[in-house]
């Protein structure tokens, strides 16, 4: 049959073989992706979503640091049991400045999209020094470093600047302010916390690990498991608003 | 400049001058040598700096090894054929195939550990470079990378030289693709203890480690296509199709996935330019397709050189070789959004992704009996050959987890087995069945042909090895199943009142005995990995027996 000789040319030329796998693999993926950059429901600005604070981003990369995601997800699917269970079903929106995103793929413990606000501070703190202490069938390893870990923010100015090029909306006095916003977040009382909620609306500025001393990570990762799904007040979201 | 007469080693010859190659890498090495230095000087994270120090000396290694190596060749260049036969360059291969073994163990026993600390939490003992979100990523990377990575850089460079009759391009270039891919590995490997990740599943590598990849992959891709081009054979066998489009692939996927702009060059960490939505779709494009073509093309390639040969039957099918190959890399590409069903991505993509990850049933299945048929005649080699049923097997595991791939995309089979471990178990039948075992049967070919031994050390090894380890997938698949079926439904069930049944952490405590059996089950494929390995060193160390010595060294030709 011809047509099979026909194929002799990807056979004979090795060239023409790596295009014609290059072409072949390139549609898929691009008519999946690239929608994904125009459609409303992906792109949809909802009420409330702003970028992290400083002292919220550090701890996202330390979450992201100890693979956290390997177990726990931040995707509430729209089923009834999760909805239950955790709370509104995410947005797209809601994970909108996640760099990367921590969907997970993987429930060894729950889901944590809406897990802020769920316990106080002093049960997360005391969770990640023993997860056994405060759930007795847990099966999480223990985080006691964490909370004896000075917090390196060094680097922070650097890194919400990177944040800003690739399009997440840091303004100069937020970048200007950093390390500033940092600590201020992390202390009971600070003269500089007004300013902080005025740059990152809803946030939570306390001693969140409640040790002494310098801002430490399990300050950094706390605050930031307690702003996780608060930012969006799903009394006023209308979901409606963008059905095709 | 004196014109140089090739192939001549002559004891006296001036014209000894360095390659290109030589001249290219060893620039190479020493700009990277003061480059790391500089990094390692002003980094102010100690994990970096010593991935910088590791930089450092791996270059300068490679500076003194290739000055070393080029006192000692002689001036010309190797034969491409000695005596009308190609001069094979088997070298990089043997190595990749015994750092397969050891990242193999290594691997193995990483996942036999990290299935302990989920059914034992204590095993964290509250180190931070230990704890299971750390060693996870270890373990997937070292299997799926050091493991099967190597085994495909080994086997691509051993099928494309024999099945295109040509030696394989390039001087340098070979090892450099296999050293620097092995570098790689460590790199990542560490990194993952050390706390260095971009945490992004199965692309968990920091921005420097993954552009140091790219240049591996160049080079990888730049030796294989330009064997392939001086081939002395008309077609292009079926193998060297999967193996490109599995390289080509890969570069594509690992570009796209890992785009990121670095906070600094003296910092480790990088934020993705894709956020969110799009992040997770780009994720799971290159996620699946690291199945699609990692996992699943190029170990095709093995199966489609190794089967055959072992068997000593031709291929079943050309035309189907032919379907499956095209449709194979065509649907895969579409099949990512199955990893999202019920998340913020949108429904047509969801739905897009489902219809064609159960269309992908079919091309999986096509090179499933193409491998199998190919044994019409010859079934009963399986009885009295254990290697040939090592692949054989795989090539089942192969249709078993193609037939479950797709069972489970379907949206609502997935609302109930997604982020259970019906999933892991599912992905374990594929690598632990399917990769695991056509790798260990290629590799048990592999090393009498490469290092001219008659045959194994031992038969029966290999049969303990199959039974041992096959004994251990099954327990490991089971216990998944089980374990990942209950906790979906446990999830999801209500009282006679409307509540839900089971608090979250319920769900966690019944999966303890599942988790117990299956880390039973990974130490028994352990176990049979460490049998291999045994056998395999008494394969490489034990002399040829003397009078074929004799006869070969009466063979020795005459100027």
């Amino acid at each position: 049959m011809s047509l099979w000789n026909k194929h002799q040319i990807f056979e004979k030329n090795s060239l023409i073989l790596v295009i014609g796998v290059l072409i072949v693999i390139s549609i898929g993926g691009l008519v999946e992706i690239l929608p994904l950059y125009y459609l409303k429901s992906t792109i949809e600005k909802v009420e409330g979503m702003r970028p992290y604070s400083p002292l919220e981003l550090a701890g996202r990369d330390i979450y992201v640091r100890e693979g956290c995601y390997n177990c726990h997800s931040q995707m509430i699917r729209s089923l009834r049991d999760e909805v239950e269970r955790y709370g509104h079903y995410s947005l797209a929106a809601e994970s909108m400045y996640d760099k990367p995103f921590q969907w997970g793929s993987k429930r060894n413990g729950p889901d944590l999209a809406r897990v802020g606000g769920k316990y106080s501070d002093a049960w997360h703190k005391d969770h990640l020094d023993n997860p056994r202490a405060m759930v007795p069938g847990s099966i999480m390893p223990a985080y006691p470093w964490l909370a004896k870990t000075a917090l390196d923010y060094r680097e922070i100015r650097s890194s919400m600047k990177v944040m800003a090029l690739q399009g997440v909306p840091y303004t100069p006095e937020m970048i200007e302010n950093a390390e500033k916003d940092l600590v201020a977040q992390a202390s009971a009382e600070s003269a500089d916390v007004e300013a902080v909620l005025q740059r990152y609306p809803k946030a939570q500025a306390r001693k969140f690990s409640g040790a002494n001393g310098p801002v430490n990570e399990a300050d950094a990762l706390i605050a930031y498991l307690q702003m996780l799904g608060t930012l969006v007040d799903f009394k006023m979201y209308d979901g409606k608003a963008n059905l095709r | 400049m004196v014109a140089q007469t090739g192939g001549v080693a002559g004891p006296f010859n001036p014209t000894k001058s360095m390659t290109a190659g030589e001249m290219t890498l060893v620039i190479a090495g020493v700009g990277m040598f003061f480059l790391s230095i500089l990094v390692a000087a002003k980094t102010t994270s100690a994990p970096y700096a010593f991935h910088a120090w590791l930089f450092a000396a791996a270059s300068a290694a490679s500076v003194l090894a290739i000055f070393n190596r080029y006192l000692d060749r002689p001036a010309a260049a190797p034969l491409a054929e000695v005596d009308g036969k190609p001069n094979y360059n088997f070298g990089p291969v043997k190595f990749s195939t015994i750092a397969a073994l050891v990242w193999g163990v290594a691997g193995f026993l990483v996942g036999v550990i990290i299935a302990l600390q989920l059914a034992f939490p204590t095993l964290n003992f509250d180190l931070s470079w230990i704890s299971f979100g750390r060693l996870r990523p270890l373990h997937t990377s070292a299997v799926i990378f050091a493991f099967g990575g190597n085994v495909l850089i080994a086997t691509s460079f051993y099928v494309v030289q024999r099945t295109c009759r040509v030696r394989l391009a390039g001087d340098l270039a070979p090892w450099f693709v296999v050293l620097g891919y092995n570098f790689f590995i460590v790199i990542a490997g560490t990194g993952y203890l050390l706390g260095i990740t971009q945490g992004k599943e199965y692309a968990e590598p920091e921005w420097y480690a993954d552009l140091f990849l790219t240049v591996v992959w160049v080079a990888y891709f730049l030796v294989f296509l330009i064997t392939v081009t001086k081939r002395k054979e008309p077609h292009i066998y079926v193998a060297n199709w999967f193996y490109i489009a599995f390289i080509v692939t890969i570069a594509v996927l690992h570009l796209g996935n890992n785009a990121a702009v670095p906070v600094s060059l003296y910092s480790p960490k990088s934020y993705i330019v894709w956020a969110g939505v799009q992040d997770a779709m780009m994720q799971w494009w290159y996620g699946h397709n690291a199945v699609g073509f990692f996992l699943t093309a190029g170990f095709l390639a093995i199966m489609y050189y190794f089967v055959p040969k072992r068997a000593e039957r031709p291929l079943y099918s050309y035309r189907l070789s032919i379907i499956h190959f095209w449709a194979l890399i065509f649907l895969y590409m579409w099949a990512g959004p199955h990893h999202l069903h019920y998340t913020a991505l949108p429904d047509w993509a969801q739905t897009l992704g489902m219809t064609f990850s159960i269309m992908l049933w079919m091309p999986s299945w096509g090179g499933m009996i193409n491998g199998l048929m190919t044994l019409s005649g010859a079934w009963d080699k399986l009885r009295t050959d254990p290697v040939l049923r090592m692949l054989v097997v795989s090539v089942a595991f192969y249709g078993m987890s193609t037939f479950e791939g797709p069972l489970m995309s379907i949206k609502v089979v997935n609302s109930l087995s997604h982020y259970t471990d019906w999933t892991v178990g599912h992905v374990h039948s594929g690598a632990l069945g399917w990769v695991g075992y056509v790798s260990f049967g290629a590799i048990y070919c592999l090393v009498p042909w490469l290092w001219n031994k008659p045959q194994l050390y031992s038969l029966r090894l290999v049969n303990w090895h199959f039974w041992i380890s096959t004994i251990g997938i099954v327990l490991y698949i089971t216990s998944m199943w089980v374990a990942g079926i209950l906790q979906g439904l446990m999830w999801r069930s209500y009282t006679a009142l409307g509540f839900l049944e089971s608090s979250f952490i319920e769900t966690v405590e019944a999966m303890h005995p599942f988790y117990v059996i299956r880390a039973l089950g990974g130490a028994l494929f352990l176990i049979g990995a460490l049998i291999m390995c045994w056998n395999i060193y008494r394969t490489i160390v034990t002399p040829v027996a003397v009078e074929r010595r004799a006869s070969e060294g009466a063979l020795a030709p005459a100027e």
